[in-house]
């Protein structure tokens, strides 16, 4: 008895909330879409803080306030994990050391990837076009190899640490075969 | 003919590692854990820790003072808020492409996600269900509370 009472107010109000779907804006302030679909009937939501409130019986669209939603679901939103981020590092021609540049940023990248709670790492090495597909192909896995090693030197759990090489296949500036190019010259530092 | 057999012995291997690769492959890994968090996997029950891998199938439930930060393989990030239960039904992804399907139900509580690879490469690949509703997911970040 206690609990049909709830119910049939429920029933009498068209539908008690149950269930909420909000829609927030992403980091860079740009809005994506939920379509929401119960019992055949869709609902999209599309405006930030768009609020799909679903109902015992209907649902309904609101259109939500930032600050209400960023106070009543703070512990939730902060608590989502690090965002996920790539780093880049450049190296000298036909070699798996670090430019002079490189070399100084290198510490703070990594002392930043050991604070991430549990970081997965991917290490994809790539080299400019200069020299052979073959030989390029292991002159980007050592670069990678290199990086992997100075993170495992660190103490990084090496089950969490990922490294390839691509080659010369993913340049960042597209270049004629057999040319130099500093900025193909590096390795992607994936990290989540 | 030597050639095509080599062919073929190279893409039997590429099956057979495709289909380990397949089994074992994590979703996803926690990230946070705080009070009670368990994983329901294939009958047993565990406590999550932080570092611990999650798989397609999984379910991760959190008591009335849990809350666990979950990163998938494509990026996807997940906060799960306390006295919640969240079905990871199905996962798939390839890294290359960026296909794959990502399906999972918040049957209560709270959960927070930010969409990854999945939804951003194809509309409606990634999907979230309540006792009642499907969510299509267009992008990106959203917040959904059921059972109140």
């Amino acid at each position: 008895m206690r609990t049909i009472a709830p119910l049939l107010l429920c029933l009498v109000l068209a539908g008690c909330v149950r269930e909420r779907i909000i829609l927030l804006p992403d980091a860079q302030g740009k809005v994506g879409k939920i379509l929401v679909s119960r019992d055949g009937k869709q609902t999209l939501l599309e405006t930030a803080y768009g609020t799909a409130e679903v109902g015992t019986i209907t649902v309904s669209r609101t259109e939500g306030s930032a600050a209400e939603v960023h106070e009543q679901y703070h512990p939730q939103l902060a608590g989502l994990p690090p965002r996920p981020l790539s780093y880049t590092l450049y190296f000298v021609a036909d070699s798996d050391g670090l430019t002079a540049d490189s070399l100084k940023q290198a510490p703070a990248i990594l002392a930043e990837i050991g604070k991430r709670p549990a970081a997965e790492v991917v290490v994809i090495g790539h080299t400019d076009r200069m020299g052979s597909d073959s030989y390029n192909d292991l002159l980007s896995l050592a670069r990678a190899r290199a990086i992997r090693d100075e993170l495992a030197a660190l103490g990084f759990d090496k089950a969490r640490l990922k490294f390839a090489g691509r080659g010369e296949r993913e340049p960042v500036v597209a270049t004629a075969d057999d040319v130099g190019e500093a900025r193909n010259r590096r390795v992607e530092i994936n990290v989540r | 003919m030597k050639h095509s057999r080599m062919m073929a012995a190279a893409a039997a291997l590429l099956l057979v590692a495709g289909a380990v690769q397949a089994k074992v492959e994590p979703a996803g890994m926690f990230k946070r854990v705080e009070g009670e968090v368990r994983v329901e996997r294939a009958g047993a029950t565990l406590p999550a820790s932080v570092g611990m891998a999650l798989y397609a199938t999984d379910t991760v439930v959190t008591g009335s003072g849990g809350s666990a930060g979950i990163t998938f393989d494509d990026n996807t990030l997940m906060s799960l808020g306390p006295a919640s239960r969240l079905a990871i039904n199905q996962f798939r992804f390839n890294s290359t492409t960026h296909e794959g399907r990502f399906e999972s139900t918040l049957s209560k509580g709270r959960l927070a996600v930010v969409s990854g690879k999945i939804a951003k490469h194809e509309q409606d690949a990634m999907k979230v269900r309540t006792p009642s509703s499907v969510l299509g997911v267009r992008g990106t970040e959203f917040i959904v509370e059921a059972g109140e």
